[in-house]
């Protein structure tokens, strides 16, 4: 804000058709926050299905979310936490042009979103070594007032939804793995950073699905009978 | 210069809200082992939705955006509350009737 025009006409990341930076970062953050509306759009389908099903086959939901780990759920849930805050760490970082901060940052985030899909692969084995994954193999010991066919229903959104969230994950993760050598190479500096910003809002919405499916899917049926 | 350079929130901040969503998460999965009965959805919700906005607010920096960045936020959740409002409002008041089916 304080730069001079010519300082700012002079930058080489103002693309020409952007009359200075900051409606050029006005326009990025507006056009990145459009394609997460459409993310919340995409993940709000499943969302709903996963809220109709529940109410149609309430029996079958909660037998089939107590089979969830909530402690596993839990160290994720908080394993992605602590990633939101590194994450904007190394935006604030990138602000300031410390790049070799901005790099410890962008690892440190990198490696705490491995480490969730280390726990969520963890997760996906004991299901699988369980026979709950949805199909032919799918054998549930089933006690209760309900149609077990209906608790592969659960599982089959389960799948959907942690695999679709997970899928966002490595994205994210190769996001940053690019930003990562982009900021070794200096292209950061605090008039120029909206990549890392942008990356940053994708991470952090990632962060606010898993904060709903974490009590959707392990939570809110735990003390249910 | 460098504190200045930008008007997002500061270093203390980020932490404060970090400790806040560890906290609440805390909360969320200790009353997930209470038997409330309807409460217990409802509890769990009202924190989940107390962490998104938290991380929208300031790790998104919504709170420090523009007012065109906040309306296209707001129009997001404004339809997905239509998206499933809509759907359940049919398959909620099904059986309300006593049509013949």
């Amino acid at each position: 804000m304080q730069a001079s025009p010519a300082t700012e006409h002079h930058n080489p990341a103002l693309k020409h058709h952007f009359a200075d930076m900051a409606q050029q970062k006005e326009t990025v953050t507006l056009g990145m926050w459009l394609f997460l509306v459409t993310e919340i759009m995409f993940f709000g389908g499943m969302f709903a299905a996963y809220l109709v099903y529940r109410i149609l086959y309430y029996n079958a939901w909660v037998a089939g979310s107590q089979q969830m780990e909530i402690k596993l759920g839990a160290l994720n849930t908080a394993v992605l936490i602590c990633s939101s805050l590194t994450m904007v760490l190394a935006v604030h970082f990138a602000k300031e042009n410390k790049k070799n901060l901005v790099v410890v940052f962008l690892l440190i985030t990198i490696l705490l979103g491995l480490g969730f899909l280390g726990v969520k692969a963890v997760e996906y084995h004991n299901h699988w070594i369980h026979h709950e994954v949805p199909g032919q193999y799918f054998a549930f010991e089933h006690t209760g007032n309900y149609d077990p066919r209906h608790v592969q229903i659960f599982f089959s959104l389960y799948f959907a939804m942690t695999g679709m969230h997970a899928f966002h994950m490595i994205i994210g993760v190769s996001l940053l793995s690019w930003l990562t050598i982009r900021a070794l190479r200096g292209d950061f500096t605090s008039e120029y950073n909206s990549p890392v910003e942008m990356c940053g809002l994708y991470w952090h919405f990632v962060d606010v699905v898993w904060i709903y499916l974490f009590p959707l899917l392990y939570l809110i049926s735990h003390q249910h009978v | 210069m460098t504190e200045q350079a930008h008007n997002g929130p500061s270093l203390k901040t980020y932490f404060l809200i970090w400790g806040a969503l560890i906290v609440l998460t805390s909360i969320t999965v200790g009353v997930s082992y209470l038997e409330l009965g309807a409460l217990n959805p409802i509890v769990a919700l009202v924190i989940a939705t107390i962490k998104a906005l938290l991380v929208i607010l300031f790790f998104m920096e919504i709170r420090y955006s523009s007012k065109m960045t906040m309306m296209v936020v707001v129009s997001g959740v404004f339809f997905l509350i239509l998206l499933l409002s809509l759907t359940l409002s049919d398959y909620l008041s099904r059986g309300w009737s006593h049509v013949a089916r």
